[in-house]
């Protein structure tokens, strides 16, 4: 099974990704997923259900399409079907600076723990990790960077703005 | 020259330490070939035809003589005696051993220097004029918003796997001699009436499969938007290029499907988020970067040195050598110098361990200790008292530097071609070889002026041949060596006022053995009709490529 990394912990993954409303198969602990286009026909319906329900965002999704449910949902999950397919990375950046999503925004698909710092600085806080990597050793990775140049999310104040307030101490 | 702090080395030692353990894990089998790729290319590591090749950071060209004496001496430690530089103003070793190559990056750290992003699909290193804040027509020093950039981009952590390399290059002159139109963004600095500093962004242009001059999308940037509005730029880029074609996935492509006016408006509606939050460049972060690149203790002299003037009369050698090598300067009494890397019997823009050191000193010596690289993979010492120019030109002599042809024909822009990447169709270095033999008479060389000549070993125009006044390109041809030969590129505005331009190709292509015979005779129908002092590139824009072809293949019909 493979595992998910969140809040510095590695628990298996038992999310399950619906592909309709109807779907019920999820295991009892486990998140529902559903694609973007599943989740905009059948929102109304997938709202009532107990679980809750994360939405899943391909790289050629547009986030503003989910504008008006940041509020409802707790997880959006985002695919990178290659590791050198970058679009996630803005898409995360949207949803939570421009959209200011404050849910659990999760990788999954080719993550390699060489990609966990940026999906970090960009937003991710939950990543999956695929069969046959190791996770526990990919923690070491979230700190392959003592600080970092830009405006981030978890970071929003860049170093050219944060040694200027040293310097004016 | 921009001093790290502690916060800058630390990164980079962050970098070594990091890319060290991706090293390990490769060799250990813990990661695959594919999933190590990237993570190479990113510290500027290819493999090669015969062996790997490091390509080192020369952040807008500019090193100190102690970066000089280290790059010296990886040449000499992990190398075979040589560095190669490059259009990028980079330089790459061709012979390292992978797993040597985390000890050459620790060892780059101690002089502040780095591979990082030199490859791989992410933004590359950022060029700018060698001549950056000396050059006599500069308007704005570029330096400062170069290094403001360089920072920028250094592990952007949201445009580290874009859909294709992204490259930048800034120009503060009238005269581009960054060739900012054929770069995914070039940045034109000027003053405002009042004296603030503001941009024109160009984007979209570049070389490769599909050549294209690239567009202007925003006037009048003030300077403080410069990194928000490009985050804007790479956020378009790097959601909505392609992404199924490496060959249609560059930024041109997608400025071009879109229009430059539709991409431009995609970017403002992003830029507006941006252009106000965090991003902006504070002054105060200016002023410290600034001051970093403020102007050498220069003496004071009232104009021209006497001396210099009577060494130029009594010695034409030296003469013709600062008609070409040396470059106005803004100080009276001043001059930059090129030392040329482009002669017989080495590589255009190779340079030995030794040499380097020798440049290191010469530097130390007559020129604050500083050191460009050119994108015409050059050498340049910027800040030259006049009264010394004769002494450097004698050690610049005995180094075998002092070929008094830039800007001229043999001043060739090369690829390494397909005798070291593994990339090529063809080769490069003998073609370059051939042309330098057939041209070795300075006289004929002096006479035939000033003239571009670029050779590229493949398509992907590494040695930037569609914007040469004479352009080489290898081609394969049933598994063959053939070389197709374009006029009338020109690489950025000039003094003389020639926009950038593309080179159209004459025709068939030609064997290795025939390039120099061609070009001899593409240079004869030149003077032949040649209006009085009309340089090569504006005869071939008056006349166009018809005389140049008929004289070419005039035997064959």
């Amino acid at each position: 099974m493979p595992k998910l990394i969140k809040n510095g912990q590695v628990l298996d993954d038992t999310s399950v990704i619906l592909t309709d409303s109807e779907g019920n198969e999820v295991h009892e602990d486990g998140d529902a997923i559903v694609p973007l286009a599943c989740w905009l026909e059948e929102r109304h319906l997938l709202k009532e259900r107990h679980t809750s329900v994360g939405v899943l965002l391909e790289g050629d999704a547009e986030p503003a399409e989910l504008k008006d449910d940041l509020d409802f949902l707790k997880l959006i999950v985002i695919n990178f079907p290659s590791f050198v397919d970058g679009r996630g990375y803005s898409i995360a950046r949207l949803l939570r600076e421009r959209y200011g999503f404050k849910g659990e925004l999760r990788a999954v698909g080719d993550i390699q723990r060489d990609q966990l710092y940026y999906l970090a600085r960009c937003g991710f806080d939950s990543f999956v990790i695929p069969d046959g990597k190791d996770a526990d050793a990919a923690l070491a990775s979230f700190n392959d960077f003592s600080d970092s140049y830009q405006a981030t999310v978890d970071r929003p104040v860049p170093l050219f703005s944060r040694r200027r307030n040293q310097s004016a101490n | 020259m921009y001093i790290y702090d502690e916060i800058d080395q630390q990164l980079i030692d962050d970098r070594v330490r990091q890319f060290r353990d991706q090293t390990n894990r490769y060799l250990a089998g813990e990661l695959s070939e594919d999933d190590f790729r990237p993570l190479r290319l990113q510290n500027g590591l290819y493999v090669q035809r015969h062996a790997p090749m490091l390509r080192v950071a020369v952040p807008y060209g500019v090193l100190n003589s102690k970066q000089v004496r280290k790059l010296a001496h990886i040449a000499r430690t992990y190398d075979r005696g040589y560095g190669h530089f490059t259009t990028r103003q980079n330089i790459q070793y061709n012979w390292p051993d992978l797993a040597k190559v985390p000890d050459i990056l620790e060892e780059l750290a101690t002089v502040q220097m780095h591979a990082i992003q030199t490859s791989g699909n992410c933004v590359r290193n950022f060029t700018a004029d060698q001549f950056a804040g000396v050059a006599a027509d500069e308007v704005i020093d570029p330096r400062p918003y170069a290094e403001i950039m360089r920072q920028w981009f250094t592990f952007h952590p949201e445009f580290a796997y874009l859909p294709r390399k992204f490259k930048m290059a800034l120009s503060g002159s009238t005269g581009d001699r960054a060739a900012i139109y054929v770069h995914d963004i070039g940045v034109q600095l000027y003053p405002a009436a009042d004296g603030t500093v503001l941009a024109d962004v160009i984007v979209g242009g570049g070389l490769g499969r599909t050549p294209i001059v690239g567009s202007v999308i925003k006037k009048g940037l003030p300077w403080f938007d410069l990194l928000t509005y490009c985050d804007a730029v790479l956020r378009v880029y790097n959601r909505f290029g392609r992404r199924d074609n490496k060959y249609k996935a560059r930024i041109k492509i997608l400025v071009k499907a879109l229009g430059p006016d539709t991409f431009g408006d995609m970017v403002d509606e992003e830029w507006k988020y941006l252009k106000d939050g965090p991003g902006r460049i504070p002054q105060a972060e200016f002023d410290r970067v600034n001051a970093h690149f403020q102007p050498k203790p220069y003496e004071s002299f009232a104009g021209n040195d006497a001396s210099f003037e009577a060494k130029k009369a009594e010695n034409p050698a030296f003469a013709r050598w600062v008609s070409r090598n040396v470059h106005p300067h803004k100080r009276a009494g001043y001059s930059a110098i090129t030392f040329s890397l482009k002669g017989l019997g080495f590589a255009p823009g190779d340079i030995t361990d030794a040499q380097l050191d020798k440049v290191a000193d010469l530097a130390d010596q007559y020129s604050f200790g500083e050191i460009r690289v050119s994108h015409e993979q050059n050498l340049i010492l910027t800040d030259v008292k006049q009264s010394d120019l004769f002494a450097l030109w004698e050690a610049a002599k005995e180094l075998k530097l002092a070929n008094p042809n830039i800007g001229l024909l043999t001043n060739m822009i090369a690829c390494p071609g397909g005798d070291f990447c593994a990339l090529a169709n063809a080769k490069s270095i003998p073609i370059a070889e051939g042309i330098a033999q057939r041209f070795e008479d300075l006289d004929y060389l002096f006479d035939i002026g000033e003239l571009d000549l670029n050779i590229s070993g493949c398509m992907n125009s590494c040695g930037h041949h569609h914007i040469g006044h004479i352009g080489i390109l290898g081609v394969d041809k049933n598994g063959s060596e053939w070389y197709q030969i374009s006029l009338g590129g020109n690489q950025g505005m000039s003094a003389k006022g020639t926009p950038t331009s593309l080179g159209k190709v004459i025709g068939p292509s030609f064997a290795q053995d025939e390039v120099p015979a061609v070009i001899e005779k593409i240079i004869q129908t030149y003077l032949a009709l040649r209006q009085d002092d009309e340089r090569f590139i504006d005869s071939v824009q008056r006349l166009g490529i018809e005389p140049f072809k008929e004289r070419v293949y005039a035997k064959a019909n």
